[in-house]
This record gives C-alpha cells, sequence and structure tokens, in this order.
C-alpha cells in the first residue's frame, strides 16, 4: 500500500510529480505505516551524526555495491538489505541524501534496478530539510524487519553496459561530469582524485550537461522551464530521444536520469554506470578531447 | 620498520578499531571525528596556510608544524558535513602529533589499511586516509629540511 502523493502544485508542472515530495509533506507524514524514509549519503558516518526521525540508512558503498564484482548486488542481497531496513515491497520510499541529492538519486535509481515501484526524492535533499529547520535526531532508527521478495535485477531498461553505449553511436548521449572532465584536462573532478581513468576526455558526440546545472542553489530542482532549456534547448534532445547519460562511476549521472525520466518525461534513458571509470581504461574505444563533442564514429 | 614497531599511540588506534565488531568501528570513527581539534587561532585566521588534500573526496587540510626539538605538530579541518573525513584526520592528530620527524615518516603507508576499516565504510574511502598520510609526511620532510 502506497501513501497518497505529494499534491504541492509546484510539483504539477514535471512529468512525473508523484516522485517528488516536499519538506512539509514529509513532515506530516512521517510516521505513516507504509512510509519508509531512507538517508543515502556520500559519507557513511553523516547519518548517524542527525537524520530525519525513523530514518534508515543505505550507503551506496557497503549496501547497494557488490563487494567483490564492479556490479550491484543481486536480488537475494537486495532483499535481505531492504528486508532488514523494514521496506515492503509495496512500501512508499521517500530518500534523501547530501550533495543535492547526488547519492539518493543513486540510490533510487538501483531501487529501480529491482521494480521497486513507489520510490521519491524529498527534494532539496538533506541539506534543505535542516536548513528550514525540520527535525533530526542521532537517535538510532529500529525497523521492524519484513519479508522482501528476491526480485531479479532488470539491467535491460534503465542501465546501459559499454557495449550499449557502442551500439548507441548516432544517438545523443549526455556527458554529466565537469567542463574540465569532458575536455580532457583532468580525469577526476577536483577532490575525487581516487576514482581514475587511465586516458581522459570524453565518449565522442555526447553533449555536456554537468549535472549541477539541474539543481537550484538550494538543492532542490529547476523549474520544469529551465531544465527543457537546459536539455532541450542547449542539448538539442527532443522528444522521444533514446538518451544515455553517464558520468564517472554513474552516480551524478543517476541524478541527471533521475531529470530526464521523471521531471521531463524521457521515457527511454539509461544510465552508464561504468561511466568514465570504465571508459577511460577500456581498450578500443573512441574518445575525443576538447571541448566540442566531436563526432560520432561510423560504425 | 616491521608492523610492532608502530609508534604507541597509532599502534593502540589499532588495536582499538580491530577489536570491535564491524558496525561498532564505524561509531569509534564518529567520536574521533567528534574529538577533532580546532584549529589555533592562527590557522583559523590563515587557511591559505593550510594545504588542501585532493585525495579526499570532502574538503580537508592539513597544516604540519615541526618544532626545533624535531617534533611534529598536525593540525587539521573538515566540515561538520564530512564526518568520515574528519574521523580519518581526527586519527592521524591523535597518533602523530608529538612523534619526531625520524617517527613520522617511518609510519608504513598502509597504515590506514590496517585499521580493519575497509569494509564498514569501503576501501576506496579509506584510500582517502592513505592521502592524508601522504600528505602530511610529504610535509614533514619538507619542513624537517627547512630546519637544518
Amino acid at each position: 500500500m502506497s501513501v497518497d502523493r505529494d499534491p504541492s502544485p509546484e510539483f504539477a508542472q514535471y512529468a512525473h510529480p508523484e516522485r517528488l515530495v516536499s519538506g512539509d509533506w514529509l513532515e506530516a507524514n512521517l510516521g505513516a505505516p507504509s512510509l519508509v524514509v531512507v538517508e543515502s549519503d556520500e559519507d557513511v558516518l553523516l547519518y548517524e551524526t542527525g537524520h530525519i526521525p525513523g530514518a534508515v540508512k543505505i550507503d551506496w558503498h557497503t549496501d547497494l555495491n557488490d563487494p567483490v564484482e564492479r556490479d550491484y548486488v543481486q536480488g537475494e542481497a537486495f532483499a535481505r538489505l531492504l528486508g532488514s531496513k523494514g521496506i515492503a515491497r509495496d512500501a512508499t520510499v521517500v530518500i534523501y541524501g547530501d550533495k543535492n541529492n547526488w547519492w539518493a538519486a543513486y540510490a533510487l535509481w538501483v531501487f529501480t534496478l529491482f521494480g521497486h515501484e513507489d520510490v521519491r526524492l524529498l527534494d532539496g535533499g538533506r541539506d534543505k530539510w535542516i536548513a528550514d529547520g525540520r527535525a533530526i535526531t542521532t537517535e538510532a532508527s529500529t525497523p521492524t524487519p519484513v519479508e522482501y521478495p528476491v526480485v531479479e535485477r532488470d539491467d535491460s531498461v534503465i542501465r546501459a553496459f559499454k557495449e550499449d553505449v557502442l551500439a548507441h553511436f548516432g544517438k545523443p548521449l549526455i556527458d554529466v561530469r565537469s567542463p574540465e572532465e569532458y575536455s580532457g584536462e583532468r580525469t577526476e573532478i577536483p577532490g575525487y582524485p581516487t576514482e581514475n581513468a587511465l586516458r581522459p576526455g570524453h565518449i565522442p558526440s555526447a553533449a555536456s550537461v554537468p549535472w549541477a546545472r539541474a539543481a537550484a542553489p538550494d538543492a532542490t530542482f529547476k523549474r520544469r522551464e529551465e531544465l527543457e532549456g537546459i536539455y532541450l534547448g542547449d542539448a538539442g534532445l527532443k522528444e522521444g530521444d533514446d538518451v544515455i547519460a553517464y558520468c564517472r562511476i554513474g552516480e551524478r549521472s543517476s541524478h541527471t536520469w533521475f531529470v530526464l525520466t521523471h521531471l521531463l518525461g524521457f521515457e527511454n534513458v539509461r544510465n552508464y554506470d561504468g561511466s568514465w571509470t570504465e571508459w577511460g581504461s577500456a581498450v578500443r574505444v573512441p574518445i575525443a578531447l576538447g571541448s566540442e563533442p566531436g563526432e560520432a564514429p561510423r560504425r | 620498520m616491521t608492523e610492532r614497531d608502530l609508534p604507541p599511540t597509532l599502534a593502540q588506534i589499532r588495536d582499538d578499531f580491530l577489536e570491535l565488531e564491524l558496525q561498532t568501528r564505524l561509531q569509534l570513527l564518529l567520536e574521533f571525528a567528534n574529538e577533532l581539534p580546532e584549529l589555533p587561532e592562527t590557522y583559523r585566521e590563515h587557511p591559505d596556510l593550510l594545504e588542501k588534500v585532493e585525495e579526499c573526496q570532502s574538503p580537508v587540510y592539513l597544516f604540519v608544524e615541526v618544532g626545533d626539538d624535531r617534533v611534529v605538530h598536525l593540525y587539521a579541518t573538515a566540515p561538520r558535513e564530512s564526518p568520515t573525513t574528519r574521523g580519518f584526520a581526527s586519527i592521524l592528530v591523535q597518533g602523530l602529533s608529538g612523534l619526531t620527524v625520524e617517527e613520522v615518516l617511518a609510519v608504513p603507508d598502509d597504515y590506514p589499511q590496517m585499521l580493519g576499516l575497509a569494509q564498514a565504510v569501503s576501501p576506496l574511502r579509506v584510500r582517502g586516509m592513505s592521502g592524508m598520510l601522504g600528505r602530511t609526511k610529504r610535509q614533514v620532510t619538507v619542513k624537517a629540511a627547512a630546519l637544518s
């Protein structure tokens, strides 16, 4: 059973307004029996310093990634994780996190790989919740474990692999990294050099749209009109386009995937989570340098 | 330097982590984060004196002092929103301060890997602490050279 959607008029402009909730809505619905609030941050300890009352923590490294292979967890581990957090298959899940909801969007995308239907983002994430003076607590949440069914992950719809990108040339690609990473001046974002690639640059023909362009200064999403100006105007996407977004490891591009899919209503958007750490280290794949997209290789 | 030659402060911190369950190790790291001392006033007013550690996911700044007695003092600051980074910095501040130049330089580069945190916080995040240790040693080398 799911919780009613947030009827806030400011969300009505988006293609899927049911995917966002406001602080007011969340505050009013905290404690609803079929609602689980999940905090997902870049920093593995941030949750422990204070979180929304009753929220559970899901960490992108230690919970969602397979500990051995570079992949997400399989159905059994995902079912164990969600069950232990008190999340039933039909629960409404609201995810929020630090850094403009980067990791929250990443977690939402992984939930979607497993077909969890009702998963939403708290607009503005952790920072806005705290800036608005709403309650946080360090009291540990004690969810009652539930049974979550073992569901096979479906990588075919919203996830792209390197081979998919090679077969995609001629259709739009969005590179959401910083302009310096795109042009090839550097292989990593400032402050994140621990995840490197052997070669700098971008995938030929990809448009450069740094993810942060979709975020307003208060970490909420920009209005639809502005988003259309960026993605349809500047990046040249057209309605109905089949799009692949990538970044460095797939976290910033999850944010863009969310914007394109749920706010602008594109139905065929895939996130290439191998992203530059795979492409920039792969053998014999085309790379473009400089600030121009470059030509898609003919196949 | 063999492992049993770790300076006592660093050995103690390692043992404290290793005797805990995985989840409780995170709690201990959080305690370290909360214990990171405020910067001395000189550095609060002159953030330009601090060196940014690029290997860390979150901004962290370090400053090393080497006294005439060749004793090292380490200062660090990182935002409250980055408790993991603060925890790593705090471990180094507590574990290295008061050691001599030679003792700091002899600390094994893989000390961060000895704390049993790879599973609790992920190997990638632990690498941030290796970056801090490397920067600290480099500053110690430079400042010790300036003394002699």
